[in-house]
């Protein structure tokens, strides 16, 4: 236990990288992949054509490529990212924005088209049918997958660990490297922080999806 | 969906979609346009920074960098991914079964395993390996991936044992079969066979997954990368790099379109029309789940 106390601090300020990378690229990856989603159903070819490329590559591609590729062959093009925290910023909204794109689109999808057709055949515009009929229908399916995709940023944060950053994982290897005989208690105590949040966020969403999965 | 919601397109509005989609592409063609002209400004597209993949400097032949590169790179990569795969799918069969098991307190600790390892980072569950239980860093990356794809495989055949209909389970009981060979014989095969496009999917993710050995010092493809960079020099970074990532995409797309296909062709050979909307209500966070709408949705995945 004295461990951790010794630590607090290293520890703590891990914990808040962690948090803040998952915040901050969690809210970017929101706004990145709603507009993706609304490109992927735009009547436009084209921009159909790019959002769907743009999303068909991220989802073939690791995570650690991705930082490889900003970290690493970016300055190449004479494109020197800020080091650290705004990298992994970066690569994790790129990354996470593909995720959260798919999960918006299958949502939308998953409304029965019965619905809109109802919608439309009672003489709703197409302003009022998707305002009052297909979103708020969507919104509840959209949500569980959504949670299951911030719950899985939250654990790719780690990845930013091998790319200079020092949240959670990295400290996690850096205690664990200066104390060798503790690693597996420091580790296992840097795994509890990561459970405290996906494992209620898991059960959240599948609770959620239950009731939807009902209502419908 | 879209469709229904807007009347049918008339002449003007066709022909509005029609400059717009021109417009649309010409942006686009514009935007790439000046990105390689940008690029090329740097230098980017010279031969002499790609020549090292066919005539490369210091007196190596291009067979030595080929060869690292997928031999000792990608072999490696792969080398992980058929070790963990197959491990991963024994141990979440058993975690599935063991998680049916009727006693409540029987079953907790199935459910335990299975929401800790999926809560985890594999690059953690990596460093457990690695630091706690000094493995060597192979064994480290089949152990983080292993111990985190066996319970997404756990929870997928799950999900399709739930979604059989129970009167395969009955009537198989009532001929007199076991309840062994109700699981073995009738259950299981068409759990399975539902579930195999999300299982080849979940490969996607593991094989993704493998690069993180990167991070605890495994010598994978994205490592042999960066060494052949720091040998040869920089300038060949972006060279390196395309084959690196185009090498990911080739093989990722062709198992995600297989897993597509496979999908298409159906639970035509499984009981009763299974509803993919159980299915995947059944499935819990992490898991891949079939989308309804015919694609695979693995924004629901551990991404």
């Amino acid at each position: 236990m004295d461990l951790f106390f010794d630590n607090a601090p290293t520890l703590w300020s891990g914990f808040r990288v962690t948090l803040q990378l998952t915040a901050v690229s969690g809210l970017l990856a929101l706004a990145l992949g709603l507009a993706l989603a609304a490109l992927r159903v735009a009547p436009l070819r084209p921009l159909r054509a790019v959002s769907m490329l743009y999303v068909e590559l991220m989802r073939n591609t690791p995570l650690t490529l991705v930082f490889f590729g900003m970290v690493l062959v970016a300055p190449q093009f004479g494109i020197i990212p800020p080091l650290g925290f705004w990298t992994a910023v970066l690569c994790l909204t790129l990354y996470t924005s593909a995720f959260v794109s798919e999960a918006l689109r299958s949502g939308i999808n998953s409304v029965g088209v019965g619905q809109a057709e109802a919608a439309r055949a009672i003489g709703l515009t197409f302003g009022q049918s998707l305002r009052l009929v297909i979103l708020p229908q969507a919104v509840r399916t959209v949500i569980p997958p959504l949670i299951n995709v911030i719950i899985a940023l939250a654990k790719n944060t780690s990845v930013a660990a091998g790319f200079a950053v020092v949240e959670l994982v990295a400290t996690g290897r850096r205690l664990g490297q200066a104390i060798p005989g503790e690693a597996v208690t420091i580790l296992g105590g840097i795994a509890l922080l990561y459970l405290v949040f996906t494992i209620p966020a898991g059960l959240l969403a599948t609770r959620l999806e239950k009731k939807v999965a009902f209502a419908r | 969906m879209s469709s229904v919601l807007y009347d049918a397109p008339g002449p003007v509005a066709r022909r509005r979609e029609l400059w717009g989609s021109i417009a649309g592409s010409v942006l686009i063609l514009v935007g790439m346009f000046f990105a390689v002209r940008y690029a090329a400004g740097r230098g980017v597209f010279q031969l002499d920074r790609w020549d090292v993949l066919w005539d490369p400097p210091k007196n190596q032949s291009a067979a030595t960098v080929w060869r690292s590169l997928i031999v000792q790179g990608l072999g490696a990569t792969l080398r992980a991914a058929a070790l963990a795969a197959p491990l991963a799918l024994g141990l979440g069969l058993l975690l599935a079964l063991w998680r049916r098991v009727p006693n409540v307190w029987l079953r907790a600790p199935a459910i335990a395993v299975v929401e800790v390892a999926r809560g985890l980072p594999v690059l953690l569950v990596m460093l457990f390996g690695w630091l706690g239980f000094n493995m060597q860093p192979f064994a480290a990356v089949v152990f983080g991936l292993t111990l985190y794809n066996m319970a997404i495989f756990a929870e997928i055949l799950r999900a399709g044992l739930a979604a059989l209909p129970r009167g395969q389970a009955e009537a198989s009981l009532a001929i007199g079969m076991t309840r062994w060979q109700t699981l073995v014989l009738v259950e299981l095969p068409q759990a399975v066979r539902t579930m195999t496009p999300s299982l080849i999917a979940q490969l996607v993710v593991l094989l993704k997954d493998s690069s993180l050995g990167f991070i605890i010092g495994y010598v994978e493809l994205l490592r042999v990368i960066q060494r052949n960079t720091q040998f040869f020099g920089a300038q060949y970074t972006v060279a390196l790099f395309v084959v690196g990532a185009a090498v990911y995409l080739a093989i990722n797309i062709s198992l995600s379109q297989l897993a597509v296909r496979v999908q298409r062709r159906g639970s035509r050979r499984t009981a009763g029309k299974i509803d993919q909307n159980d299915a995947a209500a059944e499935l819990p966070a992490g898991a891949v789940v079939l989308d309804p709408s015919g694609g695979l949705d693995r924004g629901r995945g551990r991404i």
